[in-house]
């Protein structure tokens, strides 16, 4: 076992190390940067690689609970807060306000509502029914269309920004400067990702989703209720998700409804990367795309910015289907 | 009168190129089980492909940002080739170009998972619109190609064109159907369902089971590419956006699974029932006609089909 492992982590040291060189020496902004975004593109991918482990399909609406944790943000930023006299903008030097500390946790809330209600609507009935996985990404396909109707049919095909305040970037050593948004970005998704440690190593409901990750039918064998783990690894990977779509909708300073259908191949790449159904792997996988993604903006057209993530995803495959960190195919 | 008819033969062609497409979705997923989900891709290739080829040139004067255009109807003139042959060496072309590219992403995905292949068709597809939407070199970028020729122009007054093509486009598609139907007939098409219905038993019955897959999706791909050069000469316009993995990728989707998924039939009736709502539906009055509620509408018909008639219109469980 140690072989493989230690070839694993060296590789993944090897392919970090030369990215991170490549990028430092060439454009050390745009490594900065593109460590943040990958932050972000982490918690939707751990998202997407959790839900692959325990509910064993590829969840292609996973995008769009990024979408609507994003809008739900803006419903409440817009609508809800104000109407309590909660509005702001320009929280230290940050441009969103604290409302913005009110309406991320709401939308999570909001989203994974959204999650479970479709388990018990669609994809609930499917698995009871064994239906293949294929059948079930086919309906999660669906799902991801009509909710991004839904989206647009309640605010529009346009753009929405989130209520803000100009803001000074921030000057850092090397010449590098970081829009402030990006740093809460960066520490609001470490902290989610320690909590996420937290609850998956220290909760008894986190024990059951690695166990039922690992080895559903010795899962339940073993006395645990697999259908509620998997209503949790809906809530988890939803709540994850939207904090992704409300944080990257801060950061950019614009909200799209095809914000999280845009980033289902970066999400993607990064989960293969990692090894799909393994959530440190996803984590790591996403700083690498996340970085590699910025970084090319040096040389390409930043348009072809989740052409460079497919290609990685196409490299991962050809050379280790399994994902760095991920079992062996 | 007139606008009638040429709106029905409109309807006619896209129903036409949207069953073509459809056509070779049912060889990917609904004979064999592959989960295509870059239609869009595949479609683009083939309308670009047959496009690029017989465009004129383009022309400093008017600001053409291409530098490739084949020129084929000219050069078939020249060589004496009349009767727009050019328009099956298009075609032809598309198709090639369709299983190429089809051959390649099957050579690195059908050995692996199946959801793969879907992860990486949804990126390919996105891939070649960004190409072609930023490479204006390539395909006039945004602006698209507008001087694709008519097939059989000299035989219709304009005003009737649509009327013909639509002939052509039908003609076409039964052409398809019958050679796919009969394929599909044949022992290959029973090892694809075999395949489909147990993989682990074709491959102990002797049967390479990723080489059948990799016929399979590359048949499918070009049956896709042809969809897409059908479209590039019966509307003579095509960019970027007409390529938006709603309107190419998920549509198609869903008519295959409404009409009866594994069936060639199905696919023709599902083009024809979702096609023909979709545009019904587009002279509704008020609400009722809003894009955004008919994208919802196809997204719920999809899941409740996965959901309450997995077999669709035409199939059986």
């Amino acid at each position: 076992m140690a072989g493989p492992r230690r070839s694993r982590w060296l590789l993944a040291g090897l392919v970090a190390a030369s990215l991170g060189a490549a990028a430092a020496l060439t454009a050390p902004e745009l490594l900065v940067n593109g460590l943040l975004l990958g932050c972000a593109l982490a918690l939707g991918a751990v998202g997407l690689s959790a839900a692959y482990g325990i509910l064993k399909f590829i969840h292609l609406a996973h995008g769009e609970f990024m979408t609507l944790g994003a809008y739900l943000a803006l419903f409440f930023l817009m609508e809800v807060l104000p109407a309590l006299g909660l509005d702001s903008a320009g929280l230290g030097l940050f441009t969103f306000g604290y409302a913005l500390l009110l309406a991320l946790p709401a939308a999570m809330a909001g989203a994974s509502l959204a999650a479970v209600g479709l388990d018990w609507a669609v994809y609930g009935p499917l698995r009871r029914r064994s239906a293949a996985p294929i059948v079930m990404a086919m309906a999660s396909l669906g799902v991801a269309f009509a909710l991004r109707a839904l989206v647009q049919m309640v605010w529009g095909n346009g753009i929405h920004q989130y209520p803000r305040a100009s803001r000074e970037f921030i000057q850092l050593p090397l010449d590098i400067r970081v829009p402030p948004d990006y740093l809460f970005l960066g520490a609001a998704a470490g902290i989610m990702a320690l909590l996420l440690q937290v609850f998956l190593a220290r909760t008894r409901i986190g024990r059951a989703m690695r166990a039922t990750a690992d080895n559903p039918v010795l899962a339940r064998v073993s006395g645990i209720n697999t259908e509620a783990t998997i209503r949790w690894a809906w809530v988890v990977s939803a709540f994850l998700a939207a904090a992704a779509g409300v944080l990257l909708a801060t950061a950019n300073a614009q909200l799209r409804p095809e914000l999280g259908w845009n980033l289902l191949i970066p999400l993607f790449a990064a989960a293969v990367l990692g090894g799909m159904g393994s959530i440190y792997g996803a984590l790591t996988g996403a700083l690498v795309v996340g970085v590699a993604m910025e970084v090319s903006t040096q040389w390409l057209n930043p348009s072809y910015k989740s052409a460079v993530a497919f290609g990685i995803l196409l490299l991962c495959l050809l050379f280790r289907p399994g994902g760095l960190f991920g079992e062996r195919e | 009168m007139l606008e009638i008819v040429n709106y029905l033969a409109g309807f006619a062609i896209l129903a036409s190129v949207y069953a073509v497409l459809a056509l070779g979705l049912n060889v990917h997923w609904g004979v064999t089980g592959l989960m295509n989900i870059g239609i869009a891709g595949f479609f683009a290739l083939g309308a670009y492909t047959t496009a690029l080829l017989t465009t004129p040139p383009p022309d400093p004067a008017k600001f053409e940002q291409f530098v490739f255009g084949g020129n084929l109807p000219g050069l078939f003139q020249r060589w004496g080739v009349g009767g727009d042959l050019w328009f099956l060496a298009g075609l032809a072309a598309a198709a090639l170009v369709c299983a190429l590219v089809a051959l390649l992403i099957g050579l690195v995905t059908l050995r692996l998972r199946e959801e793969y292949l879907a992860i990486v068709t949804l990126g390919i597809a996105e891939t070649i619109r960004r190409v072609f939407l930023n490479e204006s070199w390539l395909g006039n970028g945004s602006r698209g190609l507008y001087q694709i020729p008519k097939f059989l122009g000299n035989l219709a007054a304009p005003w009737l064109y649509d009327l013909l093509y639509a002939g052509v486009a039908l003609a076409l598609l039964l052409a398809l159907f019958f050679i796919v139907e009969r394929t599909l007939r044949s022992p290959w098409g029973r090892v694809l369902r075999a395949i489909r219905e147990d993989e682990v038993t074709a491959a102990a019955s002797g049967k390479n089971v990723f080489r059948f897959k990799l016929q399979a999706f590359v048949l499918g791909a070009l049956i896709m590419g042809i969809g897409g050069g059908v479209y590039a000469h019966g509307f003579r316009f095509i960019d970027p956006f007409t390529f938006d993995p709603l309107l190419a990728t998920f549509i198609v989707w869903v008519m295959l699974m409404v009409g009866g998924s594994g069936k060639s039939a199905g696919a023709l009736l599902g083009a024809l029932v979702i096609w023909g709502a979709w545009s019904g539906s587009q002279l509704l009055p008020g609400y009722l006609s809003n894009p955004n509620l008919r994208y919802l509408l196809l997204g719920v018909a999809m899941v409740l089909v996965l959901l309450l008639r997995p077999q669709g219109l035409l199939g059986r469980r």
